[in-house]
């Protein structure tokens, strides 16, 4: 068995980021764990251009702003080892991981999982019709065409207008193939409007709101889609359906945290997120253990990302570091129905005043509100949004005397209040 | 007047541009000065950034990833990606190598975004 002081499950943006963070706080002792024969996690086939506005202020490709923290890590000599898969995480924090040398068994103080997420497969959205050929995850071809070369089809249509979906768009028009339809359940699109814009505008692919693929049809291969259009309750209209030839699908219908490891070591997990259940430390229900990136909640960004992590390496180093460990009660953060979720959920009642970070998500696209947060009865927060949607992470920054408040408070409800 | 979202940073503002007269366009709905020259260039000179691949010979990976340095004409994306097509470069690639020096005369460089090391 070996012993190290932490190790990071997961050698993509969000393990990198926490590794350099606890390094530089002063904690020497790292491990990464990574399951790929590369780090830099799934930036590496995201070879479009949009990342890094925040972070280093340039525009940058995926795999150019992975290469920026691999070479920080490397700086460093930070120990990192590739084609190493963990099978198991248990709550008194031993790891079991198979790698190129067999099984190894790792003992950790502090453990930050930093796995990713991973994309809703077909089986997710129940799709009828045959189980052909030519049906794949938006990911799973972009990393065919953009790693390993092959195209995966000529003739496509896309379910899903996420960002991975738009991008797939572009990218398979690029390599010569026709993108006849995405194809949007929902009345808006769930990407970003530059994505639609530079994507699908660009080369006239057309965009299908409130419609959705009914049927798959295809013996060997995917022969073509039935689309319908779906009422109010998102349930097709069968009196609408069109068949649209094509020899490819590809899904982009949402992306899910991998939280398997976290869910073997019985941490506790959110129903809606489908992340660990963390407090304003980024601390799961397993004392010591951390979660960040996407494997906590989908980010609209890796710059967001790189934060978060950067924040639990910091407090991965002072859990390892602190002497006596004191545990403090925690208070729930409640939400209205129009916010989906907020991460952190709870908050712990110490006396760490500290300014802090509320990520959150809202339920619906909601025009001229307030975003507002009560402690106990006083609102300690509020700031004016034109216009929220789901696809927009939302953040609330208090300050030094907001995080006092909330800190001494038993009830904390982060809410949105419609401006008349 | 014409409608555009700006494609600069993921805000994606609503720009309204009145082009009535070329030689003072005016760039409404921007929030910053990048969306004002983007707003001007949609109407004079649209530009887009180019990514793509191409093949890779002796490579871990069958393919590298590429960019044009800065935007290009977006009428000059098809007969840019027809040129990469034909290419093939020999493994060891780096990020930032030159993979098409000036690219049809717009001064812009291609170039690799990701390593691929010979094997």
């Amino acid at each position: 068995m070996e012993n190290y002081n932490l190790v990071i499950i997961g050698g993509g943006p969000a393990g990198l980021a926490a590794a350099i963070s606890a390094y530089d706080k002063g904690e020497k002792n790292i491990l990464i764990l990574e399951r790929e024969n590369k780090l830099g996690g799934i930036l590496n086939q995201c070879i479009h251009n949009g990342f890094g506005l925040h972070t280093f202020n340039e525009e940058l490709t995926g795999p150019e702003y992975a290469y920026r923290f691999i070479e920080e890590v490397e700086k460093r000599h930070i120990k990192y080892m590739l084609n190493t898969t963990v099978i198991n995480l248990s709550k008194d924090k031993e790891i079991r991981a198979l790698s190129e040398d067999g099984l190894l068994i790792i003992k950790a103080k502090a453990i930050i999982l930093a796995c990713g997420c991973r994309e809703r497969p077909r089986g997710g959205i129940n799709i009828a019709g045959s189980r052909c050929a030519g049906i794949y995850s938006a990911g799973t071809a972009q990393k065919l065409v953009n790693i390993d070369g092959f195209m995966p089809g000529k003739e496509v249509v896309i379910l899903g207008s996420g960002d991975i979906g738009l991008i797939m768009a572009r990218r398979m028009v690029f390599e010569g193939a026709k993108v006849k339809a995405v194809v949007e359940l929902l009345p808006y699109s769930s990407g970003l409007n530059r994505n639609i814009v530079q994507c699908l505008n660009d080369f006239n692919i057309p965009l299908l709101f409130s419609h959705t693929v009914v049927e798959i049809k295809g013996k060997d291969r995917v022969e073509s889609v039935i689309i319908a259009e779906v009422d109010e309750r998102l349930n097709p209209k069968m009196d609408t359906c069109e068949e649209i030839k094509c020899d490819t699908l590809l899904l982009s219908v949402g992306l899910l945290p991998e939280n398997e490891l976290a869910r073997g070591a019985d941490v506790n997990i959110s129903r809606i997120t489908r992340g660990a259940v963390v407090d304003d430390s980024l601390m799961t229900s397993i004392d010591g253990v951390f979660e960040c990136g996407n494997v906590l909640h989908v980010h609209d960004l890796v710059d967001y990302v790189s934060e978060e992590a950067k924040e639990a390496g910091i407090k991965a180093y002072e859990y390892i570091n602190s002497k006596a460990k004191k545990v403090y009660p925690k208070t729930e953060i409640e939400t209205d129905s129009l916010v989906r979720y907020t991460v952190p959920e709870l908050i712990i009642n110490n006396e760490d005043y500290n300014p802090l970070t509320i990520k959150l998500r809202v339920s619906n696209v909601f025009k001229k509100v307030r975003l507002e947060v009560k402690a106990d009865d006083e609102v300690i927060f509020s700031k004016a949004r034109p216009v929220v949607a789901p696809g927009e992470m939302e953040k609330i920054d208090l300050k030094e005397d907001q995080v006092k408040k909330l800190r001494s408070s038993k009830h904390i409800l982060v809410y949105l209040k419609k401006v008349e | 007047m014409k409608e555009f979202i700006c494609i600069n940073c993921p805000l994606g503002c609503h720009l309204v541009v009145d082009d009535s007269d070329k030689n003072n366009i005016i760039v409404t709905g921007n929030t910053c000065p990048r969306g004002k020259t983007y707003g001007i260039n949609e109407i004079l000179n649209p530009k887009r950034m180019v990514t793509s691949s191409v093949c890779v010979l002796n490579g871990e990976n069958n393919v590298v990833s590429v960019k044009t340095k800065e935007a290009i004409p977006k009428g000059l994306i098809f007969d840019s990606l027809e040129i990469l097509k034909n290419i093939k470069v020999n493994a060891p690639v780096h990020i930032g190598d030159v993979i098409v020096k000036n690219v049809l005369n717009t001064n812009v460089d291609i170039i690799a975004t990701r390593n691929v090391e010979r094997i």
